[in-house]
């Protein structure tokens, strides 16, 4: 069955701006996605002027929360090895490969090493085989040289990306916040931004040996995205991603020991944040994805530092990612390369682009439609955003998986 | 000892406009006249804890709990007799009879002891920031006894009236802290205080223990403790916080003492008379002396015990008047 979607303006693979056109969808992949001037017949959808675009994909999430996904237009979510039980075993990565669908597809993300300790490595090869797309070292930074050496080796030699968090633990310690003044004056244990950059030249200084590609999961500091730009520059494979979370705010949004701004990394200092906004705007940084970790008050109401790190973002990624759009930092087509071409291009996946031959994975969206964002009202499985309250523009009005609306 | 001198020329809004607030939390965000107002009230009840009968009728029928989740002997005893002093009836909760020790939140506890119709909570938490926490739950003042590194308040003020006493005027003074910043919410708590009365604040403490930003909190930082107490008109060492250290950040005692330790060779550098203080417990031979702790000329280190008490009484006395219905603080 044919279904053509009329009057859209469709966002393009390499194109800047929306184009007027319709999209042609054949099964569950794309037959057209064009100005539409060639006659077609099918099933028509009017899209009455809306935006479609391709589905997000969000890349490192802490949970699949189908509510929230659909909400914020993710149909496809790379899941992080953090679980209970750790995905590191070929059984767990099939479980949850299957989780979430049909209107969902959710990436299970292989567990670098076993437990996620950093210490022996995890039977990557048949987590491939069992469906994962990509290997990550999860909240943890793998402290070992040696270890992290062989397991980019591993990584090369099975084509997987390793996703890393960098933050050199010695230097983090117990820290819970980035060493500056809102840290001081709350008397809350914080360590140097250094520390990730600390990590990330390192891992820099092996993916040069290995030649495997390694994407810096939420890179936020202008020296660590100094050191990627560098890399780029010398054409190795490294990408990275951050959050809309440290693009909009500074580490004062912690003031009053608020735990819904606890992440990890911590939010960072106001010229950091700056230079995440300019990264995102020269190219450096990838991938804008959720970090979608919703946590109820048995984890966040407890003292700052007792606190888990982590919000849950899926609702709000698309609209506090739009503002860098209306803030001219970068264009429409490129916003989607940052939520979807790029994540899905890092998990060898054909979705993230309106292209022929690609899953049918889309999105309708309203980007004026004003709303407010609320911890009540989410739909997510908890609320702890640090963006309560914020009024925010744009929304998706219909969700396609496979050409199917759900 | 007491100066002559006086800081009592203030004077103060009436009721409750000069100390609006509902909690005492922290100094940070107070106004100098609203700390003024603290240590002038204290002072009523210096002279009645130096009578043979110590009681004040106040409190009566109140009901003070004393909530401590972190260990203390020093401030809890303190806050204990302030409240008896003042008539009311005290309970102390330590951390190992509470049920935090069971897997009960914090929130749950404050629900807990608000339940109990508290007129007043004192509370001491390991956590920077779980006072404010609990604050927020409760329906009767709070008063924070030292809440991670954060803040210290009524530690802060018995410094402070121990100085006034001793000095007159706080404004003007240099005063030299020196010891475990980053650790010490006696530290940040002190720095608020002073720089708002108008002292001039060194801090000074190995690089490894100085917290980031501190030249933002209108202080000077030093990192070498002899220039640090050039001038200094009060030394205000800090103990070492062994059991929030995690990890090595100095290389030992000994050499701590080589360079930090208040000696009286390197009291010498700072003003003549200049007053020693300590928040105590001490580890001596390492942050201090004890020819310079026990000196009865410079060290004010048990007179500031005994401000302690009063403090509280004062904090204890001015939190519960709404309640109490004292006219001017409805």
């Amino acid at each position: 069955m044919k279904k053509i979607f009329t009057n859209a303006r469709l966002v393009l693979p390499n194109a800047e701006q929306p184009t007027q056109g319709h999209l042609v969808v054949k099964g569950e992949r794309i037959a057209a996605a064009d100005d539409g001037k060639d006659g077609e017949s099918g099933e028509t959808i009017d899209c009455k002027g809306r935006l479609l675009a391709p589905g997000i994909v969000d890349l490192g999430v802490f949970a699949i929360d189908k509510p929230a996904f659909r909400f914020g237009g993710i149909t496809r979510a790379a899941l992080m090895p953090d679980q209970a039980p750790i995905l590191d075993l070929p059984a767990m990565i099939k479980h949850n490969a299957v989780e979430g669908k049909p209107d969902l597809w959710s990436h299970p993300i292989a567990a670098a090493t076993k437990g996620l300790k950093g210490a022996q490595l995890a039977e990557i090869g048949l987590m491939q085989r069992s469906g994962a797309k990509a290997v990550a070292t999860g909240r943890q930074w793998i402290a070992d040289s040696g270890i992290m050496l062989r397991l980019l080796q591993y990584c090369k030699s099975l084509d997987l990306p390793l996703i890393v968090h960098s933050e050199d633990a010695g230097l983090t310690g117990d820290a819970v916040a980035t060493n500056g003044e809102t840290a001081t004056r709350l008397g809350l244990a914080s360590a140097t931004a250094a520390a990730e950059s600390v990590a990330i030249a390192r891992d820099i200084a092996l993916v040069r040996e290995t030649g495997a590609h390694i994407h810096f999961r939420q890179v936020t500091t202008a020296a660590g995205l100094e050191l990627i730009r560098a890399a780029k520059s010398e054409n190795l494979p490294v990408t990275c991603g951050i959050t809309p979370a440290h693009l909009l705010l500074s580490d004062i949004a912690i003031s009053d020991f608020r735990t819904f701004a606890r992440l990890s990394p911590p939010l960072r200092s106001e010229e950091n944040r700056l230079a995440c906004v300019a990264a995102v705007k020269d190219g450096t940084i990838d991938v804008i994805s959720s970090g979608h970790d919703p946590r109820g008050p048995e984890d966040k109401r407890l003292p700052f530092a007792e606190a888990a790190p982590g919000m849950a973002g899926a609702e709000t990624l698309l609209a506090l990612s739009f503002t860098l759009v209306r803030d001219d930092v970068i264009s429409t087509g490129r916003l989607f390369e940052l939520l979807s071409a790029n994540p899905a291009r890092i998990l060898g996946v054909e979705a993230g682009l309106l292209k022929a031959g690609y899953e049918a994975d889309f999105i309708l969206i309203d980007e004026d439609a004003p709303w407010r964002v609320d911890t009540r009202k989410m739909a997510a499985a908890a609320g702890n955003t640090p963006f309560d309250g914020l009024p925010v523009q744009g929304r998706v009005t219909a969700i396609y998986k496979g050409g199917r609306a759900y | 000892m007491t100066s002559q001198k006086t800081a009592s020329s203030q004077t103060f809004p009436a009721g409750s406009d000069a100390f609006p607030h509902r909690h005492l939390l922290g100094i940070a965000g107070l106004q100098p006249w609203e700390i003024l107002f603290l240590l002038e009230e204290a002072k009523q009840w210096v002279d009645l804890n130096k009578k043979s009968s110590k009681h004040a009728d106040k409190l009566d029928g109140l009901t003070v709990i004393n909530a401590f989740f972190e260990n203390s002997t020093r401030t809890l005893l303190s806050f204990e007799i302030a409240g008896k002093r003042m008539g009311a009836d005290v309970v102390n909760m330590h951390a190992a009879q509470s049920s935090i020790k069971k897997g009960e939140t914090l929130i749950d506890t404050a629900v807990t002891l608000n339940a109990m119709k508290a007129d007043a909570i004192v509370i001491r938490h390991g956590s920077s920031g779980a006072v404010q926490l609990i604050a927020d739950k409760v329906d009767c003042p709070v008063l924070n006894a030292g809440d991670g590194r954060h803040e210290h308040p009524t530690q802060a003020l018995l410094d402070a009236l121990t100085i006034q006493r001793r000095r007159g005027e706080i404004s003007g003074l240099t005063v030299t802290i020196c010891g475990d910043v980053m650790h010490s919410r006696v530290a940040r708590s002190n720095i608020y205080c002073l720089t708002t009365l108008g002292a001039k604040v060194r801090v000074c403490a190995p690089p490894s223990l100085l917290p980031a930003d501190l030249d933002r909190f209108n202080v000077e930082v030093f990192s070498n403790f002899d220039e640090a107490l050039e001038g200094s008109d009060v030394v205000m060492m800090l103990r070492l916080q062994n059991e929030r250290m995690n990890g090595d950040f100095i290389p030992s005692p000994r050499e701590y003492h080589y360079l930090y330790g208040l000696t009286r060779e390197r009291l010498q550098r700072a003003n003549d008379n200049a007053l020693v203080m300590h928040p105590g417990p001490m580890n001596r031979g390492v942050e201090i002396d004890s020819e310079v702790a026990d000196d009865l000329e410079n060290s004010a280190i048990t007179e500031q015990v005994e401000m302690g008490v009063a403090v509280r009484m004062a904090c204890l006395d001015i939190l519960t008047r709404k309640s109490r219905g004292v006219e001017g603080w409805s």
